[in-house]
């Protein structure tokens, strides 16, 4: 541009056109380099920023499932999806808007203050002086959006939390009338975040006009100077206006600079609550050198097992315990004597405070997880149901198994017949949450689920406590042989159930009361004959 | 072309009712934003002068010149703070009523809309969708009008420096527009793509989260994770056909007005050398085609905005738009003195996605019962008693036949009054994260302590007081988690406590032990004396509870009567209630 000015024009005065052609063809060439390499620049910036997402995306979803069951206890499922959605989200707002921008708007910058630099040393030292508000400025910015940001990824995630909460029980929800208490609720916490935007908008709504502020006082300084210079003749007119073109030049990528700045702090206190997640240790953590661990025969120790929450009372009182293969151990007991806990142990969705427990003869935390998970299976009362057909989710227990091992499965549970009358058979989408399968239908599918796995261990926590009695008697004659040369543990309220059990342990304030055959318990005096007698009463 | 131009801003324009309170100030906004542009574009133009009158040497030119600048540049930053100033804060405001409108309209839509519609979609759209809008609102919109004006303004300039240069700068941009509307076409697709493409992403990852024991248990997170990755990689290949139509518009909005300055250029050193114009006004010229360089290019980022938001403002008015068949009635009526009759009529019933050919569910209903009367719905599983339950308070709604109570169709009166004249207790027992006190008295108009100290006591639910704060202790979600048994203890307190004329419970007992069952039901007699209910039962033990049975059988109600009658008289009831079959028989003589 200088070079047209000064260069080119006196020349063409004279009827040089040569350097002109030079000038506006080196322009050209120069513009058509710049906005070609520009478009491999985005596509390669778009990449890298998609490359990020989409491992950083992998790596929280495949940790959260790493993390124990305790930590989703405590941490909560809102939580949780928050910092996979509305956190991830805003780091690649981050990485897909602003990466490019502060790469071409800092290269600009750049080599702008060079040029201006070889051009004219004075306006350039001007440049670097404006360096100085702009520092305290942004530093400012900085200070307050940290701590703004903060809070409100934290209102963000707690509206999050509640919506989910609201969607996910919206029958309970209308059934007792609570849409106009949770309008009001929800309305909190979204003025509360609104706030906390409203105010971290503000901030940049400071932080962008005094960029702009700066860079025009810069201008009029560079004027101001250069003009003094050019009326002492020591400085060209042409100098002088590139001088000043320069200057405002490099303001120019400010805003987006800004923009992204802006954008990196929110990504920075979401990457912070990310990392937060990612920090966690699962508490009950794979070993580094897993012993190997295959065709298990399925006898469970636990030798001198006590447990408890990290702070809370003692849940499980230390006692010993085996369980030979092959045997069907039923655990009776009130609620919230321990059963279910005394299971977990087994399948490791907890660790116990004391003592270790053992699959033949190996400490199950030296087991890598797949292993055990392969080997030790558990079936809870909450028979969760993902999104897709019927015969996807009974495969869940074998990825891969064929239709026809899936249909074997479903059979044996006695789950085909239902499974057959459904719209699309096995191919009927369960919806979510199942909500077009019942309860008891869904307790049957996952049934089936663990029929499929095979395992050399199975648990069965509550898992057919919404099934109608046919559907149970069903169930108990597939169960026959399923648990035929297979340990198991059943917790069951319904002793039916209990009849099929080799062995009965009877569970009261985390101990184990009772330990025999049905026969001989229910033929006794202890807890168990009067349960029984009880239950035998109630029947028809 | 330019109907879909229409599109996008007949869609947009839909967001104007929810704008409304903010739209003066986003006119304003723009008129700031367009005054800002103007005061940048204002300083070239007294360079011009200030050169010019360098080159004639006056230095009484250059202190007024410089002040003008200072003034100027005040003037624009000034104004960017008051568009800012004017536009922000309105634009979350609008956020946030959109945004409570939406959850109001979530809660009022039917159960069935939510069977359909996965959450993960219903939060992405709750969430990123409207920050979106609200983004584009205060921003992209602004900075979109106000920096189409400037352009134009910026050309108008341009021609009055000299009319030749001015059509060359001009015929030269005309690429760019259509550039312009090739990438609106494209990118539309790609960024609802997208959009649809994260929602799904989202549902998985709740479903994942929600689902972890199951994961979990059968050794499954390598395989939820191979799924999770699939179905990222394909938003990943979608967000990059998104960066390559941004990057492909961009090509051209940087090429094109540089390919305008060179040429212009060429023709403006001529003029000069021709005589035909002065430095002074070329060395202007040139300084007011940079100023457009911004505008310019901001356009393809504006334009993606736009589009965006335009897709964002669809997923919104998908949810709206939905049509919410269960509604109160004009003039409900009142259920004067309720006795808690409950009747049903010839009561039809199918799932509005089963086929067509498939017979309804419910398939004619017939049921009375008497006030004060219990009644036990007995069936196999997936019989539809679930649902049946579920039509009593219109989370469903009949398809045929009618259920009233007293005599008065549910229909007639408000959903508000139907679920305070009916109390439910699901079989999976929702609590929400709040305290035992506020989940039992949920339903509760008084907030009585002592139906609260009542509805525990007949639940069995005393545990509640040993909790570390006793019944104010968090549970649900955020709070404690309890055990199956002790969560469906809380909510049957909950069906209890809300006092109603009618009780239905939804197997209200399946995770309680033996021991707790039997006093649950002890206690739950007396409150059944004198309260309707109708209650779903799986065991002998439950029906016990209630007068009569109902046995619900291919979508009727086949036997109605006491228990011992109908195991006289039904062998299918014999089939679903009867424990012992043979081969049990034989064991129990064992032991």
């Amino acid at each position: 541009m200088t070079l047209g000015i000064d260069w080119a024009l006196p020349r063409a005065i004279l009827r040089e056109y040569n350097e002109l052609w030079i000038v506006v063809i080196t322009y050209l060439s120069a513009a058509v380099m710049t906005s070609v390499l520009t478009y491999f620049f985005l596509m390669l910036t778009a990449r890298l920023a998609q490359e990020m997402l989409f491992d950083l995306r992998n790596r929280m979803f495949v940790h959260t499932q790493k993390l124990s069951v305790e930590f989703h206890e405590r941490y909560t499922a809102g939580r949780v999806i928050a910092r996979q959605t509305s956190d991830l989200e805003s780091i690649g707002e981050l990485l897909a808007g602003g990466l490019n921008e502060l790469v071409i708007g800092g290269m600009f910058m750049f080599f702008t203050a060079i040029a201006l630099l070889i051009l004219d040393p004075v306006s350039f030292l001007v440049l670097l002086g404006a360096l100085i508000p702009l520092a305290l400025l942004t530093r400012w910015f900085q200070v307050k959006t940290n701590r703004g940001y903060r809070k409100q990824r934290v209102a963000s995630s707690r509206m999050i939390q509640y919506f989910v909460e609201t969607m996910t029980g919206i029958r309970a929800v209308k059934a007792f009338r609570k849409e106009k208490r949770n309008e009001k609720h929800f309305g909190g916490l979204v003025e509360d975040y609104r706030k906390h935007n409203a105010h971290l908008i503000q901030l940049f709504g400071i932080y962008d006009p005094g960029l702009i502020m700066i860079g025009n006082m810069t201008v009029a300084v560079v004027l101001l100077v250069g003009g003094f210079r050019v009326l002492d003749g020591s400085l060209g007119i042409g100098v002088l206006t590139a001088s000043i073109l320069y200057a405002r030049r490099f303001f120019d990528p400010m805003e987006e600079i800004a923009i992204f700045y802006n954008s990196y702090q929110s990504a920075a206190s979401a990457l912070e609550k990310i990392s937060g997640v990612l920090e966690e240790e699962p508490s009950v953590p794979e070993p580094s050198n897993p012993v190997p661990f295959e065709n298990a025969k399925g006898k469970v120790r636990f030798e001198g097992v006590q447990f408890q929450y990290s702070t809370g009372p003692v849940v499980l009182k230390k006692f010993d315990l085996e369980i030979p293969s092959g045997q069907t151990i039923a655990l009776v007991g009130t609620t919230g004597a321990g059963k279910s806990t005394l299971a977990k142990l087994i399948s490791r969705f907890y660790d116990p405070s004391l003592g270790r427990v053992t699959i033949d003869d190996i400490d199950v935390r030296e087991v890598a997880n797949k292993d055990l998970r392969r080997e030790v299976v558990m079936v809870t009362q909450e028979a969760y149901l993902f999104s897709g057909t019927v015969a996807e989710n009974i495969q869940l227990g074998r990825p891969g198994a064929s239709l026809e091992d899936v249909m074997a499965a479903a059979k044996a549970v006695g789950a085909h017949e239902f499974i057959t009358r459904l719209p699309d058979g096995y191919d009927t989408d369960v919806n979510k949450r199942g909500g077009r399968v019942s309860a008891g239908q869904r307790q049957l599918i996952s049934f089936a689920r663990a029929f499929l796995a095979n395992p050399a261990v199975l648990i069965l926590d509550e898992a057919t406590s919404s099934l109608d009695i046919p559907s149970e008697r069903m169930v108990q004659r597939g169960l026959k042989t399923l648990l035929a040369g297979r340990t198991a543990v059943i917790i069951a309220h319904r002793l039916s159930t209990v009849s099929i059990a080799d062995r009965v342990l009877v569970m009261e304030h985390g101990e184990i009361i009772e330990d025999d055959s049905p026969t001989t318990l229910a033929a006794g005096d202890g807890k168990f004959a009067r349960l029984y007698k009880a239950w035998r009463d109630s029947l028809v | 072309m330019p109907q879909s131009e229409s599109s996008t801003f007949k869609t947009l324009m839909r967001l104007v009712p929810y704008a409304k309170k903010a739209i003066p100030r986003l006119v304003l906004g723009i008129f700031a934003g367009i005054a800002a542009h103007m005061f940048a574009l204002a300083i070239p133009q007294f360079l011009q002068d200030l050169v010019n009158s360098l080159v004639a040497g006056g230095v009484d030119a250059l202190i007024p010149a410089v002040g003008f600048i200072v003034l100027l540049g005040v003037m624009e930053a000034g104004f960017v703070l008051l568009r800012r100033w004017l536009v922000l804060t309105p634009g979350t405001h609008v956020e946030a009523g959109m945004r409570n409108t939406l959850y109001e309209k979530l809660q009022d839509l039917p159960v069935a809309f939510h069977d359909r519609w996965p959450s993960g979609q219903l939060l992405s759209r709750a969430v990123s969708d409207l920050h979106l809008i609200r983004r584009w609102m205060s921003f992209g919109l602004v900075l979109f009008v106000a920096n189409f004006i400037t352009i134009v303004a910026g050309l108008f300039i341009l021609f009055t420096f000299s009319f030749w240069l001015g059509l060359i700068f001009f015929v030269t941009t005309v690429p760019i527009w259509i550039a312009g509307f090739a990438f609106e076409a494209k990118y539309k697709v790609v960024a609802r793509l997208s959009q649809d493409q994260s929602g799904d992403l989202a549902t998985r990852v709740e479903e994942a989260v929600h689902g972890v024991r199951v994961l979990k248990s059968f050794g499954r997170g390598a395989f939820a994770a191979s799924q999770f990755s699939s179905q990222a990689s394909d938003l990943q290949s979608t967000e990059m056909r998104k960066a390559k139509a941004v990057a492909n518009i961009w090509l051209y909005l940087i090429l094109i007005p540089e390919l305008a300055i060179g040429l212009s250029m060429l023709a403006g050193v001529w003029l000069v050398a021709q005589g035909e114009m002065s430095v002074g006004t070329l060395v202007a010229f040139f300084a007011t085609a940079m100023v457009l360089r911004w505008p310019t290019e901001s356009l393809g980022f504006l334009l993606s905005f736009t589009l965006e938001a335009k897709t964002a403002t669809e997923r919104f008015f998908e949810v709206m738009d939905e049509l919410n068949p269960i509604t109160d009635p004009k003039s409900p009526k009142q259920v004067a003195d309720p006795k808690g009759l409950l009747e049903f009529r010839d009561v039809v019933f199918r799932y509005p996605d089963a086929a067509e050919d498939t017979a309804p569910l419910l398939d004619g209903v017939n049921l009375r019962i008497q006030p004060g009367e219990s009644v036990a719905l007995i069936g196999l599983t997936g019989c539809g008693k679930s649902t049946l339950t579920a039509l009593t308070t219109r989370l469903y709604e009949v398809t045929g036949g009618s259920i009233t109570i007293d005599g008065v169709d549910i229909r007639e009166v408000s959903r508000a009054e139907l679920r305070t004249l009916i109390a439910m207790a699901f079989e999976d027992a929702t609590l929400f994260s709040s305290s035992v006190r506020d989940n039992v008295l949920l339903g509760n108009e008084n907030e009585n302590e002592a139906d609260l100290k009542q509805a525990l006591e007949i639940a069995q639910a005393q545990f509640a007081y040993e909790l570390p704060d006793g019944l104010d202790t968090t549970i649900g979600e955020e709070g404690l988690s309890l055990s199956g048994g002790q969560r469906q203890r809380l909510a049957l307190a909950r069906a209890v406590a809300a006092k109603p004329r009618i009780l239905v419970l939804d197997d209200p007992l399946s995770a309680l032990d033996v021991d707790t069952e039997a006093m649950v039901e002890d206690a739950l007699r007396h409150v059944l004396k004198d309260t309707t209910a109708l209650i779903v039962a799986h065991r002998p033990s439950t029906v016990m509870l209630a007068d009569k049975v109902a046995l619900l059988e291919d979508g009727k109600i086949t036997a109605f009567g006491t228990h011992q009658e109908l195991l006289r008289n039904s062998q299918h009831y014999r089939y679903v209630i009867t424990s012992l079959d043979e081969e049990q028989k034989e064991r129990e003589v064992n032991i």
